[in-house]
C-alpha cells in the first residue's frame, strides 16, 4: 500500500496520537500478525495481549520505530514516523525487555544518563528524589551491577516520573517488581492518561486499579486461529 | 527540571563521558588490547633472533600488524554490551543525532585502545630496533591510522553486533578494509628508514582518515539501525 492512501486514511481521525495501518510481520517465515490498524488516541491505556511468541513484542518495537514491519506504515499524530524521527523520539518513551542499565555505572548515573540523553537536564537532588520514588534511597552511588533484577527495572522506570513524552510504550513493565511497586506505577500511567498522554503496554498480570472498561484491549492470537 | 535541546557538542560529550567513565571501571577494557599488542610484539624477537638487521627491516610489519590485531580483539567492546543490556535501543530512541551518538562511542574507543598503543609504540620500537630515522613516521602513522582503525572497525561490529558468535565474520569483514592503512604506514616508516620524503604515504592516511570520519558514522548508524531490527 502506497504511504499517501495510507497516510489519507489515517488522517481520518485527527486526534489520533499514534496509529499503524495495515501492519504486517512476519518472524522467522511466520505471520505474527496480519493488516493490523490500530489508532491510538490521547488519553488511553492500551493493552497488548496475546500467548507468549504471539508478537507483542514485535508490535511494540515497530509501533516504537525499532524494528521495519513487513508492511504498513506507523504514524505519529498523522505523520509517518520516519520523516518525524526527532520530534517522535522527544515524545516517546520506551522501554524494553532490557532494562538499558549499565552495570558499571552507580544508579543515579544510570538516570542521569538516560533523562540527559532524551534532553531532561536535572541537578543531582532531583535525581536522589526520582529515585526515592521509586524506593532506590540509599541506593543512589552502587553500582548497579551489585543491584538485583527488579531494582534494575527501577532504575529504567525512574525515568517515567519524569518524562514529558505523550507516548508511552512499555513491554512487561511488571516484570521482577513487587505489589506495591505495581501499584504506584499504576497509580502513575493513571495521572499520565490524565494529562493527555497514552500508554501501550504487555504484561500477563491485570490491571486492578483499572477498570475493565477503561483499558483498550489488542490481542494478538492470528497463530491460534 | 528543564527541557531543552541539547547541542550536538553537549550530546558527544554526555556519550564519552559515559564510555570513558564505564571503560575506567571495567579496565580489562583497557589493559587487555595493550597486553596483545605488547606481548604479540615482543615474541617476534624471541622467535626470529636477536640478529638487529633483520628486526629493524620487518620492525613496522610486526607494529603495524600487531596494532590491527589489538584493535580488532577490542573492538567487539563497541557495541555489544550496550547491544546485550538494551541501552543501544534506548541511544538509538533518543531525539539526538545517531551520528554524533556514534562519532562520540568510536572516539571514546580510540581513547581506550588507540591512544595507548600509540604511547607505548616507541618503547616496543627499541625492542626491534627500529631505524632511529623512522620514529616519527611511525608515531604519525599510527595518530593517523589507529583512528582509521576504530572507524572503519565500528561499521564492522554494528553489522555484525546482532549476530550470537559474530567474531570470525567480524574479522573477515573488517581485516580487507585495514589493508589500505597497513600497506601505506609500513611503506611511510619505511621510505622514512631510507631518508627520502614520506608526505605522500602519510597524506593518503590523512585521506583515509577524514574519509571514514566523515561517511562512518552514517554508515554505522545504518548499520545499527539493521542489527536492531
Amino acid at each position: 500500500m502506497s504511504a499517501n492512501l495510507a497516510a489519507s486514511l489515517a488522517a481520518k481521525n485527527e486526534s489520533a496520537l499514534i496509529s499503524a495501518s495495515n501492519l504486517t510481520c512476519i518472524r522467522e517465515e511466520r505471520l505474527l500478525f496480519d493488516q493490523l490498524t490500530i489508532e491510538i488516541n490521547a488519553g488511553d491505556i492500551v493493552q497488548v495481549e496475546g500467548p507468549n511468541g504471539s508478537g507483542k513484542t514485535s508490535l511494540l518495537r515497530i509501533l516504537a520505530g525499532l524494528s521495519q514491519p513487513y508492511e504498513g506504515d506507523i504514524f505519529y499524530k498523522n505523520q509517518l514516523i520516519t520523516q518525524t524521527r526527532e520530534e517522535f523520539h522527544q515524545n516517546l518513551l520506551y522501554l524494553g525487555h532490557l532494562s538499558g542499565v549499565k552495570g558499571e555505572m552507580t544508579a543515579q548515573e544510570n538516570l542521569n544518563f538516560n533523562l540527559t540523553l532524551h534532553g531532561l537536564h536535572m541537578n543531582a537532588s532531583e535525581i536522589e528524589k526520582t529515585l526515592a520514588e521509586v524506593n532506590l534511597t540509599g541506593f543512589e552511588d552502587s553500582l548497579a551491577s551489585h543491584l538485583s533484577a527488579g531494582q534494575h527495572r527501577r532504575i529504567s522506570l525512574a525515568r517515567l516520573y519524569k518524562s514529558t513524552a505523550d507516548i508511552w510504550i512499555l513491554d512487561e513493565p511488571f516484570t521482577a517488581i513487587d505489589k506495591q511497586g505495581v501499584y504506584s506505577l499504576e497509580q502513575l500511567f493513571k495521572a499520565h492518561i490524565k494529562q493527555g498522554g497514552c500508554v501501550i503496554l504487555t504484561t500477563h498480570q491485570d490491571l486492578l486499579t483499572f477498570s475493565p472498561s477503561q483499558i483498550k484491549k489488542i490481542t494478538l492470537d492470528y497463530l491460534i486461529e | 527540571m528543564s527541557i531543552a535541546n541539547l547541542s550536538y557538542h553537549a550530546v558527544f560529550y554526555l556519550v564519552l563521558k559515559r564510555d570513558l567513565t564505564i571503560a575506567m571501571r571495567h579496565k580489562d577494557d583497557i589493559i587487555n588490547p595493550l597486553l596483545f599488542f605488547v606481548i604479540v610484539v615482543t615474541l617476534f624477537p624471541l622467535g626470529i633472533g636477536p640478529e638487529s638487521q633483520i628486526l629493524s627491516r620487518i620492525a613496522p610489519g610486526i607494529i603495524w600488524v600487531a596494532a590491527l590485531l589489538s584493535t580488532l580483539l577490542s573492538l567487539d567492546r563497541l557495541f555489544k554490551s550496550d547491544h546485550s543490556d538494551g541501552s543501544l535501543e534506548q541511544m538509538l530512541l533518543s531525539p539526538q543525532p545517531v551520528f554524533i551518538l556514534v562519532l562520540a562511542k568510536i572516539v571514546a574507543h580510540w581513547l581506550i585502545t588507540g591512544l595507548p598503543l600509540i604511547l607505548i609504540a616507541p618503547l616496543l620500537a627499541v625492542l626491534l630496533h627500529l631505524n632511529e630515522q623512522s620514529y616519527g613516521a611511525l608515531i604519525l602513522t599510527l595518530l593517523l591510522g589507529t583512528p582509521v582503525l576504530s572507524l572503519l572497525g565500528a561499521i564492522g561490529v554494528a553489522l555484525t553486533v546482532g549476530i550470537k558468535k559474530g567474531g570470525v565474520l567480524l574479522s573477515l569483514l573488517v581485516l580487507p578494509l585495514y589493508i589500505p592503512v597497513l600497506i601505506f604506514a609500513t611503506s611511510a616508516i619505511d621510505t622514512a628508514a631510507l631518508g627520502l620524503p614520506y608526505s605522500g604515504q602519510i597524506a593518503i592516511i590523512a585521506a583515509l582518515f577524514f574519509g571514514s570520519l566523515t561517511l562512518s558514522p552514517f554508515a554505522v548508524g545504518a548499520a545499527l539501525k539493521v542489527s536492531t531490527n
